[in-house]
């Protein structure tokens, strides 16, 4: 049975005995707690903190807790998590400020970090006309964000996070573990990833040097504000790899949300993107790498399409949406025909 | 014979309650789902208009590169041999049976066409979008 999540009263309760003793306060009011996202796991709680410290100052401050109520093998340690962005931040990368490393106060690992304000959800910020000025120099902001962290030293923090197979290149080694997984998971036979992954394990790029990569840099994982990227989150899948992996995520289909004429997260161009990479310091774009990244890109949507629609066959949910994401497989097959044919 | 009405007429009622019905008053995360249930409604009456041809134009395919096999008459046992025949597709292509020569280009067609076939059930918006951006390639 997992365990019922906690209440949000619960979770003001602690941290306010959490952050009177880390701040050695006179007092800690917590209001507005609430759950953003995560169930029994990987929780994400905002609230605000009003400090009042020992010299009589008071403060403000609109913070996120990221929690783990239940452990579950395979995903990043919470500590790793603040660490990287601790090293992000120092990097130069726009990231939440990360505010205290928790302890068991919540009888689970958690940290607390700033909390962001502005809109993550692709649609509005690819529609609403507030976001037309944030949407002109988003491409090369992301460029050149991505360089900021492509620079953050893995020194301190390699040992923490997934890094390529021995003996073999990350493009290799991701293509080898997505293999694995569609193996394990797919229902049926899927003679276009077949020829995907028969064409990805033909058309391995040189191997880069290996540098931190975001794994889930992407339309949906930016705060957007009116004057452009506040925020990169979702630091969870990152990883030792290569950089290229990175530029071309951002430009899988599926988060353009429709806007195919403008390859970048549904924004920009790719040359306006890679420009501002290389502008800002980061590696020499390898198109033809960030291709083959592209179609891995593609296979691994659709490996997760597949993973979502088996949680619904397998009746560990009931979600209608998880059902039909199913059928959105056929749509990265697709893709992939379309970028291997491209690709001649 | 079931009495009318028929199976894709009840599904459009259910579509029509749902759309008209139950998304323009159910806000939030009830009335997104009810949005996706609309959709999922759509794909099963594409899927049952279309159900026969494409798994016949798929038998078809096969045939074509794996040799001819007598086809099932019944739906169910045709929807089972399909199967084995693509995971037969599967294992070619695993094997560099479809890495190159006349083999690779038929392979790579009869993929598109079925992959097309499940797009014009999922998503045919999409299907007609980007065969307007092919058509316009140079």
């Amino acid at each position: 049975m997992p365990r019922p999540t906690a209440t949000p009263e619960e979770v003001a309760e602690k941290l306010t005995i959490f952050l009177k003793r880390s701040h050695r306060a006179k007092s800690v009011r917590i209001e507005g707690t609430r759950l953003l996202t995560g169930g029994a796991s990987r929780q994400t709680w905002s609230f605000d903190a009003t400090i009042e410290h020992a010299d009589g100052r008071s403060e403000t401050l609109p913070l996120i807790a990221r929690a783990d109520p239940r452990k579950q093998p395979g995903l990043m340690a919470r500590e790793t998590e603040y660490r990287l962005l601790e090293a992000a931040h120092a990097a130069g990368a726009p990231v939440p400020a990360v505010h205290l490393m928790g302890d068991d106060s919540l009888g689970a690992p958690f940290f607390l970090m700033e909390r962001v304000e502005g809109e993550t959800i692709a649609r509005r910020i690819l529609r609403d006309e507030e976001y037309t000025a944030a949407r002109e120099k988003m491409a090369a902001q992301l460029g050149g964000i991505i360089a900021a962290i492509h620079r953050v030293p893995l020194a301190g923090l390699g040992e923490a996070l997934a890094e390529p197979l021995e003996g073999k290149s990350a493009a290799e080694s991701e293509v080898q573990r997505f293999e694995g997984t569609f193996r394990a998971i797919a229902p049926e036979p899927h003679p276009a990833f077949e020829l995907a992954i028969r064409w990805l394990q033909r058309n391995l790029p040189a191997g880069a040097e290996p540098v931190l990569v975001h794994g889930d840099y992407r339309m949906g994982n930016f705060i957007v504000g009116p004057e452009g990227v506040r925020s990169v989150l979702d630091w969870e899948l990152a990883h030792v790899g290569d950089p290229m992996e990175d530029l071309a995520w951002v430009s899988v289909r599926s988060w353009r949300f429709g806007n195919d004429d403008r390859p970048v997260g549904g924004v920009g161009q790719r040359e306006e993107f890679f420009a501002a990479y290389e502008a800002a310091g980061g590696r020499r774009v390898d198109r033809a790498a960030v291709h083959w990244w592209e179609v891995f890109g593609n296979l691994r949507w659709g490996v997760i399409c597949i993973m979502q629609a088996r949680a619904y066959l397998d009746g560990m949910s009931k979600s209608v949406e998880l059902a039909t994401i199913g059928r959105r497989t056929a749509e990265t097959e697709w893709e992939l025909l379309n970028l291997m044919e491209e690709a001649g | 014979m079931q009495d009318r009405p028929t199976y894709d007429e009840l599904l459009a009622a259910v579509e029509e309650f749902l759309d008209t019905e139950i998304v323009p008053n159910v806000p939030g995360s009830r009335g997104f789902h009810a949005r996706v249930a609309a959709n999922a409604i759509r794909i099963v009456r594409r899927e049952l208009a279309h159900e026969e041809e494409q798994l016949a134009a798929e038998w078809d395919g096969l045939d074509a590169i794996l040799g001819a096999a007598e086809r099932p008459s019944q739906r169910l046992a045709l929807r089972s041999v399909l199967r084995e025949r693509n995971e037969a597709l599967c294992g070619l292509i695993r094997e560099g049976g479809a890495d190159a020569g006349k083999t690779a280009g038929a392979v790579f067609g009869h993929v598109r066409s079925t992959v097309a076939a499940k797009l014009r059930v999922s998503d045919p918006e999409l299907l007609e979008r980007s065969q307007l951006t092919q058509s316009y390639r140079p």
